[in-house]
């Protein structure tokens, strides 16, 4: 057991150096590309398709001392944004897209982001494009890296002590990954997959955390490569009802090591993890067609494998007429279990003794669900599988990504298109085509500016009072320079 | 001999015009602001968050800055919006020609009325507090119990329960044939209707119309939201900072754009004066998991709009937030369960950062797409009619 351990770690440290090599001593400071090679390869599981990382624009360093978000005000899309080693003691927030921050290692010296206990969140985001890695983030009060609606993210290579609620957070973003991040000390899920679609979470280790990842109200995602050990519990899918995104389905979870997860639940009372029995190994809870295949999963006290709907699982929150709680469809292909259940919680030790065994299952179905089937389950303990049928699935490996092979982009618009938007949400408000509102009909202003749309352009940045009939227009300054002309040219063209 | 033609000619025409009366008002042809007219006759909704794809799903619309919206109620005809903006502004569709819908709905309260819990016909009672009714075109779900699922269905609570404006069916239809007015203006806004009387349903629609054109879109939040960052300062931004992370937990349930999740929640609100626990949306869906669970408020000018909860009990919204950081179920009853939503707990924020919060929440103001009052009401009657002694002032001002 040890020794398997220590081997991932080596393994883990070799791949890791190899890359920190490659960053230090491959690249001069100059060359931006943060991604390794071995992400360009071209093979069909790369993140070329996420497109975050791509950089454009000019390079940001901060050092020791200095602001990221001062740097993240400077920044514009496609910039670079380089953390060297320090502390730094700040929440930092990304609302532009494609920004890359980047932590610099030197000689083993991390860039470190610390909340001390009082921030709440290390790095936010609801930019589209955005890549975190390197960064070591600790002692926050919320979270390591949220993201809130960002699509095309990657976060990777980072290690996370003790950041709260979660570690990695990414919440309504499409198309991402999570990899090479190392999570420890969180009392909800280390990583937290919620209300995604199209994500990769691969090659991290979690441990010591409540949840070391959870996929929740998410569609498309694929679990793999990741070692989950010493948590409460090690992988989870859930459904959680009340939320506006009512499914989870179309999960893998496979070549995963999912070990000893025996760590007593001190998550906080009230959350969904806090129910959870210690010695989970992976559990499922209301979400479809799920599939766990080819992981080890072992020494995991109460059972290796936990599938059941939300009446078993004890969660007491309120129900969720749109939200379907059965887990259907789940396929239990081929996975190495081993010395599951050894300290079973009560009420799965009354279900065993029912089978005659002290011991708690490799696998426990519990609660209603329909359409799942299990390979070769004479080989476990289990417990509830007979309505499963024989698999007729043999593997997923037709599967090599569930991230998009082109980045998700934005709804594509015209600048004329932006320019109409923005009269009928700005504008209109005060002007009227052909009568009065609080500011002159637009008739009016177009027989002024007739064929001068560089006219109201400049009006419309920096108005000046010219009618004492009317009050004075506020300055549209907040809009982009291409917007303020696109919205002139439109004004321009109106009939009626 | 001119004069006897033109005599003659005006003659003609008012008869030519009867039985129609002589009509004072004709209805908008144009859309209200933030809409633009399209092909049929139509007002569709333009905003600067359809330049976005949602994240999540098919319009589910939540969560992050630049995120569509979900799927909008809009489609309707100018005079179709014109015509429910005076009916909605008209007494004369409750049983005693007192109460329009914007007694509890007044423009100058951000759409709401000011009260703790609303007053309805004679001096009435009322159980919960009036919902503001901007951005109603987005809801799905309406009312605080979540128990209509269409404004055409929600209408129909407060026009006929015996303690709002208290009409009937019968009663309403009634009333408005027997106004020629709005015999005119309904044919006028339903052109290709057959009958000449006005049909409960055409009311429903015309004040659905009016109420999905209450936009409020484009605050200093939105302009941030939207690529600018110096539209808030310091403290707002730190605000939204706080409001967004998982220690408040704020934006999980109040998702921007809309500010709200569109779900009903349980978040542990006991009710003020010892009055026994409102049950909320557990009798909406005949679920005890639901006891005390209503459907999360947006925070869309949530400033113009106190008191708050569906009970009024919060008179700023400094003690409103506040409430979050007392300690999960504080104010839950000994021997009362309830299913707590799990994203209350106890987060533990300081002054400072309600302070702030307050700070953020005040950007999300916008009220420049206040629909205009009507001047005089196909009714005859007056907007005005308000009662002193609540201290609601004058609409018309």
């Amino acid at each position: 057991m040890k020794v398997i351990k220590n081997i991932i770690l080596v393994i883990t440290f070799f791949a890791f150096g190899t890359y920190i090599g490659k960053l230090i001593f491959g690249r001069s400071s100059d060359v931006p590309a943060p991604a390794p090679t071995y992400f360009q390869s071209g093979v069909s599981n790369d993140s070329s398709g996420i497109g975050a990382g791509t950089i454009t624009g000019k390079i940001i360093n901060v050092t020791a001392g200095q602001s990221i978000q001062d740097a993240v005000g400077k920044a514009t899309p496609g910039d670079l944004i380089r953390i060297y080693p320090g502390v730094y003691n700040e929440t930092v927030y990304i609302d532009k897209d494609n920004i890359t921050l980047q932590g610099v290692i030197e000689k083993g010296e991390w860039p470190v982001l610390d909340g001390q206990k009082t921030m709440n969140d290390a790095i936010l985001y609801s930019g589209n494009g955005v890549l975190v890695e390197n960064m070591k983030i600790t002692n926050y009060k919320g979270n390591g890296i949220m993201g809130q609606a960002g699509n095309n993210y990657v976060i990777r290579n980072n290690w996370i002590v003790d950041t709260g609620v979660y570690g990695i957070f990414p919440q309504f973003g499409k198309n991402g990954v999570v990899e090479r991040n190392v999570l420890t000390g969180i009392e909800d899920a280390a990583i937290y997959i919620g209300m995604c679609d199209n994500i990769d979470v691969r090659f991290n280790e979690v441990y010591g955390n409540v949840a070391g990842i959870e996929i929740e109200n998410s569609r498309h995602a694929l679990v793999e490569f990741n070692y989950a050990h010493d948590n409460t519990g090690g992988i989870l899918a859930f459904l959680t009802p009340g939320l506006p995104i009512k499914t989870c389905y179309d999960v893998i979870i496979r070549n995963n090591y999912v070990y000893n997860n025996n760590t007593k639940n001190f998550g906080a009372v009230g959350s969904t993890v806090s129910h959870i029995p210690k010695g989970t190994g992976i559990l499922i809870m209301a979400a479809d067609d799920i599939t766990v295949e080819n992981n080890i999963i072992m020494g995991n006290d109460n059972a290796g494998i936990t599938i059941t709907d939300y009446g078993y699982a004890g969660v007491d929150h309120a129900s969720d007429p749109e939200s379907e709680p059965n887990s259907d469809r789940i396929t239990l292909l081929e996975n190495f279990m081993s010395n599951n259940g050894n300290d079973p919680i009560d009420d799965v030790k009354a279900l065993m003794v029912t089978q005659l065994s002290k011991n708690g299952p490799d696998i426990i179905a519990v609660g209603g669900g329909a359409g799942s089937c299990v390979v070769n389950p004479a080989r476990y303990r289990t417990f509830g599988l007979d309505k499963y049928a024989n698999c007729t699935a043999t593997d997923t490996r037709a599967v090599k990504t569930y991230m998009l092979p082109k980045p998700v982009t934005p709804r594509a618009t015209t600048l004329a298109e932006k320019g109409k938007m923005t009269y009928f949400a700005v504008c209109s408000g005060c002007h009227a085509y052909s009568t009065r509102l609080v500011g002159p009909p637009l008739n009016v202003i177009q027989a002024l500016y007739k064929n001068n749309p560089k006219g109201i352009e400049d009006f419309i940045t920096k108005p000046v009072h010219k009618r004492d009939d009317y009050p004075e227009m506020p300055p549209q300054n907040y809009l982009t320079e291409d917007t303020r002309k696109a919205v002139s040219e439109y004004i321009l063209t109106l009939t009626k | 001999m001119t004069i006897s033609l033109i005599v003659g000619a005006a003659i003609l025409a008012i008869l030519a015009f009867r039985p129609s009366v002589v009509r004072r008002i004709t209805l908008c042809a144009t859309c209200p602001p933030g809409f633009e007219l399209t092909g049929n006759n139509t007002c569709k909704l333009r905003t600067l968050y359809q330049l976005y794809v949602s994240d999540s799903g098919e319009d589910a619309g939540v969560g992050g800055l630049k995120t569509a919206l979900p799927a909008v109620r809009d489609g309707f005809t100018p005079q179709q919006i014109d015509l429910g903006r005076y009916l909605f502004f008209d007494p004369v569709l409750s049983k005693d020609g007192t109460l329009s819908c914007a007694s509890c709905h007044q423009p100058e309260k951000g759409l709401s009325d000011g009260l703790k819990t609303s007053i309805g016909i004679n001096d009435a009672k009322l159980k919960r507090a009036a919902p503001s009714l901007w951005n109603v075109a987005f809801y799905r779900k309406l009312f605080w119990d979540a128990r209509a699922t269409s404004l055409e269905e929600q209408m129909m609570g407060p026009l006929y329960s015996a303690d709002e404006m208290g009409s009937t069916k019968e009663q309403l239809t009634a009333t408005l044939n027997d106004i020629d007015e709005y015999r005119a203006l309904f044919k006028e806004a339903f052109p290709e209707k057959k009958s000449d009387e006005i049909e409960v349903s055409e009311v429903y629609h015309a004040i659905a119309a009016f109420e999905s054109s209450l936009i409020s879109l484009n605050s200093r939040y939105d302009q941030y939201a939207h690529g600018y960052a110096e539209a808030l300062n310091k403290n707002e931004i730190e605000g939204l900072n706080i409001f967004r992370s998982f220690v408040a937990r704020c934006a999980e349930c109040h998702t921007p754009p809309l500010f709200t999740n569109q779900q009903v929640a349980v978040i542990g609100l006991a009710e003020p004066d010892g009055l026994p626990l409102d049950p909320g949306a557990q009798e909406t869906y005949n679920d005890p998991s639901l006891r005390g669970a209503f459907k999360v408020p947006s925070l869309r000018n949530i400033d113009r709009t106190a008191p708050y909860t569906h009970s009024g009990k919060f008179s700023t919204l400094r003690e409103m937030i506040e409430f979050y950081t007392l300690g999960r179920g504080h104010e839950v009853a000994a021997g009362e369960k309830l299913h707590i939503h799990w994203h209350i707990w106890e987060p533990e924020l300081k002054d400072h950062e309600l302070d702030r919060l307050v700070d953020f929440l005040k950007t999300l103001t916008d009220e420049t797409f206040t629909p205009r009052v009507p001047d005089i009401l196909p009714s005859g009657k007056s907007v005005q009619v308000r009662r002193q002694d609540y201290n609601i002032s004058s609409l018309n001002q």
